[in-house]
């Protein structure tokens, strides 16, 4: 079999980039719930709101940590595989990317040092001003990736002459016409990640009877919170989906398994995708209802994949299926959300077990639809690096052979399942030992205890035997 | 712009934040490297410990100096990364083991030894892969076309293996004049004993770097053995820094030896920029060539000039914080 060192680096940087998302998209949603907590703190002085923000903190401090060293990787993976599109693109990319790196400094450096350890030693005021910062600091970080990403959907404000992109309005380049559609998409989907993690540890805890007040307070805050987020986020993202449509039609005509243009078109549930026949091979679908949808008439026209050469269709079939995976999982949610409704109005949201235990699994859902959402989107522009500018096969590193990409394509996934294996079993040792009295807590011992680190927030140990220093 | 060249502002921003950064996490990822041979684990849990508070302030300084780069010297980036491709993912794996080793080793005691080994491998690894990219670097890289035209392992040269392990052993050093500065008792008497035959591995590198270094670079011999005789000051004041750091360690001084090792990088560090100035991609580049656009450039700058002098205080105030000495049974509070 021949090693193609495209495909490998594009199965590269989605293994890294997925594994890098699903920190982040977690953790901006956190840190506004944690700012939301410290205020209300502060308003109230309720102590539950207060135990309540110390366990969401910690586990704050495991994620983002484990989030910055999967984001160390990311910046390298532009110049060792795709060291021609960074050459290309510097001009834009470097710059932005960089305000990333300076926005996080700046908030690590100032402000999380004092949410992790300023409790008790700061005024409360000043704390969750603290807190206030890092949730928007998260979302200034958030701002110059989804900027860079979107820019290579659709490259705006830019020359290219002689394989170099020069910017000519930075204006027209940061807030290029996919990223507002793509930033509201996404911030929210951080907000339901977020809504729906709290959820089902909240759940989880009132199933084992561990301080039920602060949790009932928690989870029905979510349960409102995912009340309005759920369907805004379908409205937000139809809206994605026009804007996407007018940009990169390819896109949505894979999206929709559509592949002759015409009106009246329907909105497949079910079909098998067939690239080489140009076709689907069997389809369910409810009639007019795309149409209905991407046009707002009945009978509008879309156009179809045969439109564009078979070289330059993005691989229908994980985009078709990607696409239902988001949608069905975002569907879920809402009725997720509604039911919670019905048995609010019942009274016993937190008593019910089913619905308590349904939360539990529902918490690894969230992140399935982002990442779904993103392979849509990142496949749904090949063969574009940048769209309609320049092909994935420009921008690969020229020096790069089969061997080499897989060498560090093994690696990565080795190095990734030693250090995500012990940071996601040490985050559910985090969980199981939360919102206990502390005379029942495990701790690591005061001696090792040792402030402006990340994980230096938590004192669960990382195995079962209780250290001897302290027995 | 006419009044400023925003290239040189920025080699001189990226040239002290790898300074920064080499000198800083070098200390670290010496004691890394160190760790297999201490006395005991005692010493093992003082040497961690001295170095806990501040490493990730440490490797902040590589990812600044990384994503300057990219932003101001794009065709560094671009050929570096490919022409190390395999160096960069060893030293990227090395330093993910060490710095996960820091969070869990404390956390831990039936799984203390695998995060032991994680935090040795992974610092003496990465450090290995820093001085392979410095013998690279004064090899030269087969660039066409503005992209690196070479094969997966034409970096790894005997004298790439010997930077490689002169940095190692420069490491070590550093680390070993650190836990002069931060221990004391038998932990000390330890790193007092080691110090000098570090030194002696260091500058026998060294040596060995600097007499082959003319022969590998035509620039560099001519550099070195033309008219420019002034830059003999740089290897003179290493050496004196050399001189420095065994004498005070003769003399059971606790701080001097530390910063005379930094004596040592700083001169050895600009005698290198000396040689190979203003090329930056050897053989043919120069920091001009290497260039992004001007505007390009300025947008950045405004935002580092910020963020650089926060960096700084929080690093200086971080120190200040965890300064003074690191007993056996004892953290941080």
């Amino acid at each position: 079999m021949e090693l193609d060192p495209l495909v490998l680096s594009r199965m590269q940087f989605a293994f890294v980039v997925s594994f890098h998302a699903i920190f982040p998209v977690f953790t901006i949603g956190l840190a506004s719930y944690i700012a939301l907590l410290h205020g209300l703190f502060f308003k109230t002085n309720n102590p539950a709101w207060d135990r309540l923000a110390l366990f969401w903190t910690k586990v704050f401090a495991v994620v983002f940590g484990m989030g910055v060293v999967s984001g160390i990787v990311m910046s390298f993976q532009f110049g060792t595989n795709w060291s021609n599109f960074s050459q290309a693109a510097s001009n834009f990319l470097g710059p932005v990317l960089s305000y990333e790196v300076v926005t996080a400094f700046f908030l690590e450096a100032a402000f999380l040092g004092v949410l992790l350890f300023g409790r008790g030693k700061v005024p409360q005021g000043v704390h969750l001003f603290a807190a206030i910062m890092v949730a928007i600091g998260t979302f200034i970080s958030s701002f110059w990736i989804l900027s860079a990403n979107s820019w290579m959907h659709t490259p705006a404000g830019v020359e290219l002459i002689d394989y170099r992109f020069h910017v000519v309005s930075w204006t027209e380049a940061i807030f290029n016409p996919s990223f507002p559609y793509r930033f509201a998409h996404m911030a929210m989907a951080s907000f339901l990640t977020g809504g729906f993690v709290v959820a089902g540890v909240s759940a989880w805890f009132l199933l084992r009877g561990r301080d039920p007040e602060a949790n009932r307070r928690a989870l029905s805050m979510c349960l409102w919170l995912l009340l309005f987020l759920a369907p805004a986020q379908a409205v937000v993202g139809d809206f994605h989906g026009l804007n996407t449509l007018e940009h990169q039609p390819a896109k949505v005509a894979a999206m929709e398994g559509h592949w002759e243009t015409s009106g009246n078109v329907p909105l497949l549930l079910f079909a098998i995708p067939d690239q080489e026949a140009q076709t689907n091979r069997f389809e369910i679908g409810i009639p007019n209802l795309a149409s209905l949808i991407l046009t707002h008439s009945t009978d509008g026209v879309i156009q179809g994949l045969n439109e564009f050469a078979p070289e330059e269709q993005p691989p229908v079939w994980i985009v078709f299926w990607a696409f239902r995976v988001m949608v069905g999982i975002g569907l879920l949610m809402i009725a997720t959300a509604l039911i919670g409704l019905l048995l609010r109005r019942k009274g016993k949201f937190h008593q019910h077990t089913g619905f308590l235990k349904t939360l539990v699994y529902m918490i690894p859902m969230p992140f399935v639809a982002v990442l779904a959402g993103w392979i849509v989107t990142e496949s749904g522009r090949a063969p574009w690096l940048v769209y309609g500018m320049m092909a994935h096969a420009e921008g690969v590193t020229p020096s790069l052979t089969g061997p080499m990409a897989l060498f560090t394509l093994v690696g990565y996934v080795l190095v990734y399942a030693v250090v995500f294996y012990a940071g996601i079993y040490y985050l559910t040792r985090v969980v199981r030992n939360g919102m206990l009295p502390n005379e029942e807590r495990e701790t690591a011992g005061d001696n090792f205890r040792r402030p402006m680190r990340p994980l230096s927030a938590t004192e669960t140990p990382f195995d079962d035997d209780v250290d001897p220093v302290r027995n | 712009m006419e009044m400023f060249d925003l290239t040189i502002i920025w080699a001189g921003i990226i040239g002290f934040g790898l300074m920064m950064y080499v000198l800083m996490d070098g200390f670290d990822l010496g004691l890394g490297i160190l760790y297999p041979f201490a006395p005991d684990e005692d010493a093992r849990d003082v040497m961690m410990n001295s170095v806990a508070p501040v490493w990730d302030g440490n490797e902040t300084w590589l990812v600044l100096a990384g994503a300057g780069l990219l932003g101001a010297f794009p065709l560094v980036y671009s050929v570096f990364l490919p022409a190390l491709y395999i160096g960069v993912f060893l030293m990227l794996a090395g330093l993910i083991f060490r710095g996960v080793a820091f969070e869990f080793r404390f956390k831990s005691r039936r799984n203390r030894r695998w995060w032991n080994r994680a935090f040795c491998w992974g610092s003496g690894v990465a450090a290995f892969a820093q001085g392979a990219v410095v013998g690279a670097y004064i090899q030269g890289f087969h660039v066409e076309n503005f992209a690196f035209a070479g094969g997966a392992f034409d970096w790894l040269t005997p004298f790439s293996v010997l930077t490689g392990f002169g940095l190692m052993a420069g490491y070590a050093l550093l680390g070993a004049t650190w836990l002069i500065l931060k221990s004391e008792g038998h932990i000390q008497e330890w790193a007092y004993r080691i110090t000098p035959l570090l030194l002696a591995l260091v500058l026998g590198v060294f040596g060995i770097i600097s007499i082959w270094t003319p022969f590998v670079n035509p620039v560099v011999w001519e550099r070195w053995f033309g008219h420019l005789q002034l830059i003999w000051v740089f290897p003179a004041l290493a050496l004196l820094s050399a001189f420095m750091v065994y004498r005070s360690v003769k003399r059971r001084d606790e701080g001097i030896p530390f910063v005379a090792t930094i004596g040592i990088y700083v001169f050895t560090y600009l005698g290198l920029i000396v040689s190979k100035w203003p090329i930056i991609v050897p053989p043919n580049y120069t920091l001009w060539d290497a260039a992004s656009a001007p505007e390009s450039q300025l947008f950045l700058l405004i935002g580092v000039l910020f963020v650089i002098p926060i960096i700084l205080t929080y690093t200086a105030w971080t120190y200040w914080v965890f300064r003074g000495k690191v007993r056996v049974g004892e953290g941080y509070h």
